[in-house]
């Protein structure tokens, strides 16, 4: 069974975002990327299925500008077969990477599509869902447990109210969550060997996609800062500021 | 579609209207065109009455068949291209049945989707927090039909109007792509973490589950519901979806206690808009006290319980 796995370059989780003067965007120049870590663990969920057995080949596909390639390699140094380079230039909203994804599944033809819940930048969780209606598939998203049994693929899902099991037939996309895995680290010989690898080159606009954004970004800002607090010195004061002061208590 | 006319996607369980919808009918009162309701389900004709009751809803469609429970999003995206010819804008709460179906539904239309806003500037531009809440952006849709899902703690529910009409629609039944098999619902009396008004929330420092209930039993002294960071979830002391954060659940109660929170930036993203915010911790560098509004540095396991016995 054939399994695809997008992967997105965003700014590394660690790092502090800037805004650039004009408030036209984030400022990313010199910031430190990485993969998404969302799907580092859609990424690692594919990579234990081959393991088990249960995948015969893992695909990842990314969309974007030449540096992408660099997450690329990271995904083949951690156990992904090969390496799908979608070459767009510019922001990639979440629609155009699912029509593009939509584009690469025709293609493949894989059984199941891992993607990560949510990209830690522009925190829209859309592109699993909308991947998952243009190709007409069944769909799980923030995916906490997999479990695959001949043509039938069983979800746990994270949900606001606790948890739930959906049912569906392959093929079918899941987006994973934080808790479905936890990620291994790629060694130093897989990385070396990952940058020899040859990595597929196609072209959204040779796909037929259109990648123009839907949104126009009209301005970005820092959120309001809240007022610094007060130190409180026992648990006394803090009652009595709570109750008194920010009336908050009865 | 003519003229602007909005749909909001209802969430429903056993004949219960969600609490959210009272605030996303307030995001979409900021649109400024006629609000419709769809309230979909088993015993949706219950909740429906309950939605015809919110101010400013003009219409509510009712559509009473258990292919769409649970919001299965499939059969709900499928039923809601059906429905969508007469309305320029389709909303829904940005929970994790609103987050998997809308962007279903604004593909199948075609459109691209904006997630998770926190206020409507105009009819197409919305703000909304990217990199976890670090940056504020404002986005203008391209899209002739905009479909967006809605932060309801960032808008106070509506009131209450005299009933409007309730009208059935056609079921597009079972795309039989996927079933609904069971759930686990985390049990418990208090208050929902979504529209608490007080939350209590406890961090690694807790160091055990037992220890936990040191949170939850200052937790019932205030009326409030518990929280958790993602430390906490992952050591296991507390089940996920009691999980505050970027990753977890984005709250804004009038009170929010951290006790052994060390404030990690996705942490702060799910409830820095929070009005007061304690922060209880030993270590006074700990991130969290730049954003509380009363910070004490103190031993946990005498702090919370000589809190509790004094309120």
């Amino acid at each position: 069974m054939k399994v695809l796995v997008a992967i997105k370059r965003v700014i590394d989780y660690n790092v502090r975002v800037r805004v650039r003067e004009d408030h036209s965007d984030v400022d990313l120049t010199h910031a430190k990327m990485a993969m998404n870590p969302f799907c580092e663990i859609a990424l690692e969920e594919a990579i234990r299925l081959k393991e088990q057995g249960i995948a015969s080949e893992v695909i990842v596909v990314s969309i974007g500008d030449k540096a992408v390639q660099e997450q690329l390699r990271t995904a083949m140094a951690l156990g992904a077969d090969r390496a799908i380079h979608v070459s767009a230039e510019g922001r990639i909203d979440s629609f155009a990477a699912a029509k593009t994804l939509a584009a690469v599944v025709e293609r493949e033809a894989p059984r199941l599509v891992l993607l990560g819940k949510q990209s830690i930048d522009s925190d829209s969780s859309q592109t699993g869902p909308m991947l998952a209606a243009l190709v007409g598939m069944a769909q799980a998203t923030f995916a906490s447990s997999i479990k695959i049994d001949g043509d039938t693929l069983s979800v746990t899902r994270e949900i606001d109210a606790g948890l739930e099991t959906l049912a569906m037939s392959l093929p079918a996309v899941v987006t994973a969550d934080l808790r479905l895995n936890e990620p291994r680290y790629a060694r130093l010989p897989a990385i070396m060997k990952a940058k020899k690898r040859p990595i597929e080159a196609l072209d959204a606009a040779e796909l037929g996609v259109d990648v123009t954004p839907r949104q126009e970004l009209v301005k970005v800002e820092l959120p309001a800062e809240r007022q610094a607090g007060v130190r409180v010195h026992s648990v006394d004061e803090l009652i009595d500021r709570l109750r008194n002061e920010a009336k908050v208590i009865p | 579609m003519s003229e602007a006319r909005t749909l909001v996607v209802a969430e429903q369980i056993d004949g219960r209207l969600s609490a959210a919808v009272a605030r996303v009918v307030a995001a979409a009162a900021g649109i400024g065109a006629p609000i419709d309701l769809l309230v979909v389900g088993s015993q949706a004709s219950q909740a429906a009455q309950q939605a015809a009751r919110l101010e400013g809803v003009a219409a509510v469609i009712c559509v009473e068949d258990s292919a769409f429970d649970h919001l299965l999003a499939e059969n709900t995206a499928a039923l809601i291209q059906s429905l969508a010819g007469p309305y320029s804008h389709l909303l829904s709460a940005s929970t994790t049945g609103g987050r998997s179906l809308m962007p279903r539904v604004a593909a199948l239309l075609g459109v691209g989707q904006v997630s998770d806003i926190i206020a409507v500037e105009s009819p197409d531009t919305f703000v909304r927090p990217i990199y976890a809440g670090s940056v504020v952006a404002t986005v203008r849709s391209l899209d002739d039909r905009k479909v967006v899902t809605v932060r309801p703690t960032a808008f106070e529910p509506v009131g209450e109007q005299d009933g409007v009409d309730v009208a059935n629609a056609a079921s597009t039944g079972d795309q039989r792509l996927a079933r609904f098999v069971s759930e686990q619902l985390a049990e418990g009396e208090r208050p929902e973490l979504g529209g608490a008004r007080v939350i209590v929330s406890g961090g690694r420092g807790l160091g055990s589950a037992e220890n936990f209930r040191l949170i939850e039993a200052l937790a019932d002294r205030l009326d409030a519901a518990v929280g958790a960071s993602r430390a906490a979830v992952d050591a296991g002391y507390v089940p996920n979806d009691l999980q505050v954060g970027q990753t977890g659940r984005m709250v804004a109660p009038e009170l929010y206690i951290a006790a052994g929170i060390s404030g990690a930036v996705q942490h702060l993203a799910g409830m820095k808009d929070s009005k007061v915010i304690v922060a209880i911790n030993s270590d006074e560098e700990a991130p969290i006290f730049q954003v509380a509004d009363y910070g004490l540095v103190a031993d946990l396991f005498e702090a919370l319980p000589e809190l509790e016995r004094k309120l």
